[in-house]
């Protein structure tokens, strides 16, 4: 084996009151794939806040290329050639694809960037990558599976020798999850060192060399990705063995009431004639492609985009959605793709969140009640087991996994009966994700209807009783999950195309 | 992805056919305003707003605000015109200091917003007191007259040919301000600071994270802000006969009501050089234009306010439609 190109050693790092990392160990060789993990908190992140300059340490080593380095910021780390595709996408939506690939480092024509070049050299790198997307088309006008592309693009566009990962599959479909791997694997054969963020225990069976696992701000150690099991790697992230075992068949009463209907929804190119029931306790996936209409297709049936003509009926009755409000009211609730942006206010704490929607039932005449508003959100964050200190911590400084359970208590709280997930665990690590599961799988046994969209195929299959396949905005297919299976899924989803 | 533009759908085409109405209104319903004479001196009170509007574009693109402006731009040329009246300076310097100060009045703002993270707001409010109030110390100045020493500067602004009544006047401040309107504009699309301006309006973290030197350029869109700032106050220095201490408050809200009409997006992120000298356009008509069809003044608060919130509430349209398309 090689040597290690990038070598981290006794890493340590405090914020106040945490102890970040704690005397952290991580090597990445030349032509290798090298797994991070670790649950929320573990100090992923962190560590690769630390290496690219983000964050200083404390104490500790870095030794890249055989010498000491500490860079100051992320441009030195660049320049180095260590980059980082961030979890969290970061493009500018005013800007071009093209203008945010090469931003900070145009190409200059004198005083004028020279916008052609641009255009062609991302070009070059799209067909390289075999992408389809317009480097002219502004950023904000492409759909979250492309930026995420963009982004891994503009990392590759850096000569770069080591590449980190930080859950670049989260918003993918299979389909660009296999040509992201197409592209990783590539990248490996040509020497690259990649460092691998993932949650998606079955990715990094795929497409890792080694494993490394953290915990607590731990180093925790190193596996063989060939020579371990799942389990193993679970047990060494959480110690103990997790995850809901998967449906086999629907656990919904065959005499169930239909609680919502949907007929002929029309909204739009994303959504043509789409038509479901959702029974009294079920869990209905909706599955497809990045682009398929899903999305749009809970949006419009919860009154956030206009619909063109479609018929909805809540509890066997008609109903007018026309907005947001009108669907809460009829005891719908969305919780967003996209959280931090339709979601929660990230700046405000755990109570304001919770209570947000409902804010009516905690007034005293023009006051807000503050004591009941606090027994509410404290009462579900026993219930949902959200790690925080206090009902005022502001929910910016919580978890993924945790600022998830505080979107899902602002619609309990707002005794929703109709829920609708919305990719409920981008973004989120094993042992959360497990428990935003568990979650789930209680609210529909207390009778909670829940729709939810994913793109990931063992979540449909793991969580659903029955699957609603879209494609290109028609529904392409239903099935019950006893006889679901992923290639069924696949070939729904795929239909038109081709 | 290629996506339709009409011409309808680009505010600055919008702006322009506001402009011709209002010239076309103003034509029909007042002799007084079809005189040559009228156009110049309207078009002589213009060049200091725009030249504000050209500055503040910047900081409202990165979603900022400068409010220092307008005090600022009364405390440079008093300070310059102050030198040249009781020190023999000659008014060449003077100008030189007038955009210096803005420089360095523009440079403090940006530091306390881009370096140690003041809200724009407070930061250029206090700024803006600040300079009103050492020109407040500062004796009412009239900076040299056209046939005086020095006064040669006024053809900056207005070349005139011959004298007395048959004297040929010609607007050449108007061609100065385009031109600099072009070369902003180039700035503003073609250029690392004008890109990086953007970026900082659309999306500050993803900039830094590119590792961009995002405070320098913070604080350069300031201190070009400043520097037309300091721009302005020579070409108030040329119009008004004296400049009065403690004034000023308020001359930035008409460039920046201006900019907005011109299609800078509320919320930073999106803005052109040249929709703002439409806007700033509009907003000249509307102040200097309105007595010539028998409406006071006043009204051109009232109306200019009016029409901005139609602006802006074009600009939120747009967001919608686009967050829609998506």
């Amino acid at each position: 084996m090689a040597d290690a190109i990038l070598t981290m050693e006794e890493i340590d790092k405090s914020f106040p009151g945490v102890h970040a990392l704690d005397h952290v160990h991580f090597d990445v060789r030349c032509g290798e794939v090298h797994a991070l993990m670790g649950e929320n908190g573990a100090g992923k992140s962190t560590l690769m806040k630390v290496l690219t300059g983000i964050y200083t340490k404390d104490s500790g080593t870095i030794t890249f290329e055989g010498k000491e380095v500490e860079f100051a910021n992320t441009r030195e780390a660049q320049d180095a050639g260590i980059v980082i595709v961030h979890q969290e996408l970061n493009m500018i939506g005013d800007l071009t694809v093209a203008q945010n690939i090469f931003i900070g480092r145009e190409f200059m024509k004198g005083f004028k960037i020279d916008d052609k070049k641009m255009i062609e050299e991302s070009k070059k790198l799209f067909d390289e990558l075999h992408i389809d997307i317009n480097p002219r088309d502004k950023m904000s006008d492409l759909t979250v599976g492309k930026q995420q592309m963009c982004e891994i693009a503009k990392a590759i566009s850096h000569q770069a020798k080591v590449i980190i990962f930080d859950e670049p599959s989260a918003a993918l479909t299979e389909k660009e999850i296999e040509d992201l791997f197409t592209i990783i694997r590539d990248l490996r054969e040509k020497g690259l060192a990649i460092v691998y963020i993932s949650h998606r225990m079955d990715e990094i069976k795929v497409i890792t060399d080694r494993v490394t696992v953290m915990r607590d701000g731990g180093y925790v150690g190193t596996l063989i990705t060939k020579d371990c099991t799942k389990e193993d790697i679970i047990n060494m992230m959480v110690g103990r063995v997790i995850y809901e075992t998967p449906k086999t068949e629907s656990k919904v009463a065959k005499d169930a009431p239909v609680v919502l209907k949907v007929e002929h929804l029309n909204a739009g190119r994303m959504v043509q004639d789409v038509s479901f029931e959702l029974r009294k306790g079920e869990i209905l996936g909706f599955s497809g492609l990045m682009g398929a209409g899903r999305t749009e297709t809970a949006r419009a049936l919860f009154g956030a985009d206009p619909k063109t003509s479609g018929d909805i009926y809540v509890n066997g009755e008609k109903v007018t959605i026309n907005s947001p409000q009108d669907a809460v009211k009829h005891g719908i609730g969305y919780l967003s793709e996209d959280r931090k942006r339709y979601g929660i206010v990230v700046q405000k704490t755990i109570t304001e969140n919770s209570t947000m929607a409902t804010l009516e039932k905690y007034m005293n005449g023009i006051f807000i009640n503050k004591g009941e508003e606090k027994k509410i959100t404290e009462k579900y964050i026993q219930e949902l087991a959200t790690k925080t200190p206090s009902a005022d911590q502001l929910v910016v400084n919580l978890s993924g996994g945790n600022q998830q359970k505080v979107v899902i208590a602002k619609w309990l709280v707002r005794n929703c009966d109709i829920l609708i997930f919305d990719e409920p665990t981008r973004g989120i690590d094993v042992g959360a994700k497990n428990e935003i599961y568990k979650l789930m799988n209680r609210l529909a046994e207390e009778g909670k209807s829940i729709i939810m969209i994913s793109s990931e195929m063992t979540e449909i299959l793991r969580m659903s009783d029955r699957i609603v396949i879209m494609c290109e905005g028609k529904k392409t297919g239903e099935l019950d999950i006893s006889e679901a299976t992923q290639e069924k899924i696949m070939d729904r989803a795929t239909r038109d195309i081709a | 992805m290629t996506k339709k533009k009409s011409l309808l759908s680009d505010q600055r085409f919008i702006v322009l056919l506001v402009i011709i109405a209002l010239v076309v209104i103003y034509m029909i319903f007042s002799p007084e305003f079809r005189k040559y004479s009228s156009i110049l001196s309207m078009l002589d009170f213009s060049y200091y707003d725009i030249l504000m509007a050209i500055g503040v574009t910047f900081p409202l693109i990165t979603a900022g605000v400068d409010l220092s402006i307008g005090t600022g731009l009364v405390c440079y040329a008093l300070v310059a015109g102050r030198l040249v009246r009781d020190y023999n300076c000659p008014v060449a310097l003077a100008m030189l200091i007038c955009v210096l100060f803005g420089v360095v009045v523009g440079a403090v703002n940006g530091t306390l917003i881009g370096v140690m993270g003041l809200p724009p707001f407070l930061a250029t409010l206090c700024t803006c007191m600040i300079t009103r109030g050492i020109s407040s110390m500062v004796m009412a100045t009239p900076w040299p007259t056209n046939k005086q020493p020095g006064g040669w500067f006024h053809s900056i602004f207005k070349l005139t040919f011959g004298t007395g009544r048959n004297a040929l006047k010609i607007p050449i401040g108007f061609l100065v301000c385009v031109i600099l309107v072009l070369v902003m504009e180039f700035v503003l699309n073609h250029t690392k600071f004008g890109r990086y301006t953007i970026g900082i309006g659309s999306n500050k973290e993803a900039l830094t994270l590119s590792g961009v030197n995002v405070k320098f350029y913070h604080v350069m869109a300031y201190v070009i802000c400043g520097l037309f700032a300091g721009l302005a106050a020579i070409a108030y220095a040329a119009v008004v006969p004296t400049v009065q201490p403690g004034t000023g408050a308020g001359l930035e809200l008409d460039a920046i009501g201006g900019v907005f009409v011109g299609g800078v997006s509320a919320t930073g992120g999106y803005g052109s050089v040249i929709g703002t000298l439409a806007g700033v356009f509009v907003i000249v008509l509307l102040k200097t234009g309105l007595p010539y069809v028998g409406l006071q003044a006043n009204w051109q608060q009232i109306i200019t306010g009016i029409v901005l919130i139609g602006a802006v509430m074009i600009d939120v349209a747009k967001r919608r439609r686009m967050a829609k398309e998506q």
